[in-house]
């Protein structure tokens, strides 16, 4: 592998779907670009509808793509099957987001991560695999015994863990988090974000972090993306993105997350957050000029007759909004 | 109207589970009250017993799996444990009503929302207009083009505006007390804030008092006036929202706060708790939480700690804390 490459690399990736609503296609990622460095976290933001759960099914190939470039380690891996997609699988694994559901009641989670090593035959005889379960289960922090156990017998934090063994099981350089700690207790967030974190700094993992919570997202990631119906409003690194934001979306999305901070100052002096207009539009409608006008706190007549450009911002900063510079200031 | 302005008052309520001699005590002697108009917040993690004090104010716990084992729950100066059913029925939805955490289950799906809404103004208030009092609590809760959206399934409403739905029900007829469970748990953070908006602006219009339900102490920052912090089905810490956030004093509190994560600490290790609320039937001795607190003493194992109350002011009301070692 070469190390300076990034790991992933997605260019002007679209997946539409057929609906019979209008008869038109529901463009749900609309040439989103980006890509991800090695031992790199990138975080994908966003309301539910925006696309960002189909771009991370869409690379892992679980969700047929209409066009663009997934490239893995340099080799596009948009459509292959057979041997080489088998390999692309196994180097980049999924977290989803409610972990009772990704694992097989009927199964125990040793069984179930067993299962992972048989299709791939990475680890060959019983003693050996369940040598190497007993280690998975050590290195997310459960007792090795857990092993004979069936999901119903653990709590959400446990389970979380054990899909985080799974995905492990494999040695992946790539892990794509869907919404990991959304279903959790906030403070079994803190320890399965603490857990990604360590395991990333010892194996080298890159994630790419799907999760609609900034607070968490700021937390994991060194770069955020936004995501706005279909596509990228917002790029920047996670200290620039939270210092400077320059489209609105994010300026919503920021003051949305309930803060504790923030909370007791706004009680001091009754600042207000900004509160987004109804939701989401459904990605079959045609929306003139930029998509997120509808909605938006500072929408100016330009902005529904004419679709936003791209605007650099300097520092990897990118923003699709007419007045990106004016609120970068 | 008795007992200084508190709507309700919760006086050393214990509900258990399971058979009377090896109970499994679910809630174990909380006192907590409610003031009239005030937002109160019930805080801590799955399985502290939040929610089955919740169920318990309207007498809603499941029986005979669930038994009220001691204690009163004062509404209004009536005790709800020991009122008739007929009682009970004015009380459910006619003073206490609740809005639960995941819309799409509360709601039935094959009745449209209309209806549903209908359906409480039918029962609470036979003299009132049915439709035209549907169509304003519509609007009330922002519900836009409610003529048309009476006739929506659930399943045609976003998240968002099936949780507005579920509010207009349950302010239907003009509640003095409203119970809202992890209200906005399910929904995006931008939804969430819409919400809160929502809660608070009709708080203000038609002053009842809401119990805030929830995990997060970012909403509590938020929303609430007043906070109890639960643990293993005991109040361990009480107070206004400025004193318990500002200078919490139980480890568990504290332990809570540094769990969030915050917008404003780049870069922080995040500290969550160790370990997981203990199973209500298998409680440690001592103190409830001294083995997951990072401050545990000897003391801490064995009589577990009572209740300190700092003196109220004027302005404040009381803090109080279980522990021996408050920060």
């Amino acid at each position: 592998m070469n190390n300076d490459k990034p790991i992933l690399e997605i260019e002007d990736l679209c997946v539409y779907f057929k609906v019979r609503e209008g008869r038109r296609e529901l463009r749900a990622v609309d040439g989103v670009s980006f890509s991800i460095g090695r031992s790199e976290s990138l975080g994908l933001v966003g309301e539910s509808g925006c696309g960002k759960s189909t771009v991370g099914n869409a690379i892992i190939g679980l969700t047929p793509i209409h066009s663009g470039h997934v490239r893995f380690d340099g080799k596009d891996m948009a459509g292959v099957s057979g041997r080489a997609q088998k390999r692309f699988r196994q180097q980049a694994q999924m977290i989803f987001q409610d972990p009772f559901g990704a694992l097989n009641p009927r199964m125990s989670v040793g069984s179930s991560i067993r299962e992972v090593l048989n299709v791939h035959k990475l680890v060959r005889g019983r003693s050996a695999q369940e040598a190497r379960v007993a280690e998975l289960l050590k290195a997310v922090g459960l007792e090795p015994e857990y092993a004979w156990r069936y999901p119903h017998e653990f709590s959400g934090g446990q389970r979380q863990r054990i899909g985080i063994a799974r995905a492990l099981a494999l040695r992946p350089a790539l892990i794509i988090a869907d919404e990991p700690v959304s279903a959790l207790d906030v403070s079994v967030q803190a320890q399965i974000l603490n857990l990604m974190k360590e395991l990333q700094e010892k194996m080298g993992l890159s994630y790419l972090f799907i999760a609609h919570d900034l607070a968490v997202v700021r937390y994991m990631c060194d770069r955020i993306l936004v995501m706005y119906l279909g596509k990228i409003v917002e790029s920047a690194s996670s200290s620039e993105l939270f210092a400077r934001p320059a489209h609105p979306y994010t300026e919503a999305l920021l003051s949305a997350v309930p803060d504790v901070d923030k909370g007791m100052r706004s009680r001091k002096n009754g600042s207000r957050r900004i509160v987004l207009n109804g939701d989401v539009p459904s990605p079959t409608e045609t929306i003139p000029g930029c998509p997120f006008h509808p909605r938006c706190h500072r929408a100016k007549d330009i902005c529904s007759r004419k679709v936003p450009e791209t605007h650099k911002l300097g520092k990897g900063h990118v923003s699709v909004c007419h007045f990106a510079e004016e609120l970068a200031g | 109207m008795s007992n200084d302005g508190n709507l309700l008052q919760v006086n050393d309520l214990k509900v258990w589970f399971g058979s009377p001699k090896d109970p499994i005590r679910a809630v174990d002697g909380i006192t907590f009250s409610v003031h009239e108009g005030m937002t109160v917040a019930l805080v801590g993690e799955s399985g502290c017993g939040k929610s089955v004090t919740a169920m318990s104010l309207a007498k809603l716990v499941p029986s005979p799996a669930g038994f009220y084992a001691g204690g009163e729950i004062l509404f209004d100066g009536r005790d709800v444990l020991k009122m008739t059913d007929k009682q009970l029925t004015e009380v459910r939805g006619g003073s206490i009503s609740y809005v639960f955490q995941e819309p799409g289950s509360a709601l039935n799906p094959v009745f449209r929302i209309g209806y549903q809404i209908g359906e409480a103004v039918k029962l609470h208030r036979r003299d009132a207009d049915t439709h035209a009092e549907t169509v304003k609590l519509m609007s009330m809760v922002g519900l836009p083009d409610p003529e048309t959206r009476m006739k929506a399934y659930p399943h045609e409403l976003s998240g968002g505006m099936q949780q507005r739905a579920m509010i207009a029900m349950a302010l239907a007829c003009r509640p003095k007390l409203l119970v809202a469970d992890e209200p906005t748990t399910a929904l995006d953070v931008t939804i969430q804030a819409q919400i809160l908006e929502l809660l608070k602006s009709l708080q203000a219009d038609l002053g009842m008092a809401v119990l805030l339900i929830t995990h997060n102490l970012g909403l509590v920052a938020d929303i609430a006036h007043f906070v109890n912090v639960m643990y293993a089905g005991r109040i361990v810490e009480s107070g206004d929202v400025e004193d318990v956030l500002m200078r919490p004093a139980h480890p568990y509190t504290r332990g809570l706060l540094d769990a969030v994560p915050r917008l404003e600490n780049e870069g922080k290790k995040m500290k969550g708790i160790d370990g997981s609320v203990p199973h209500p039937g298998r409680l440690p001795q001592g103190c409830k939480f001294w083995p997951r607190c990072p401050k545990a003493q000897e003391a801490c194992r064995g009589e577990e700690p009572g209740i300190t109350t700092t003196d109220a002011t004027e302005k404040r009301k009381p803090h109080s804390f279980r522990c021996y070692f408050p920060l």
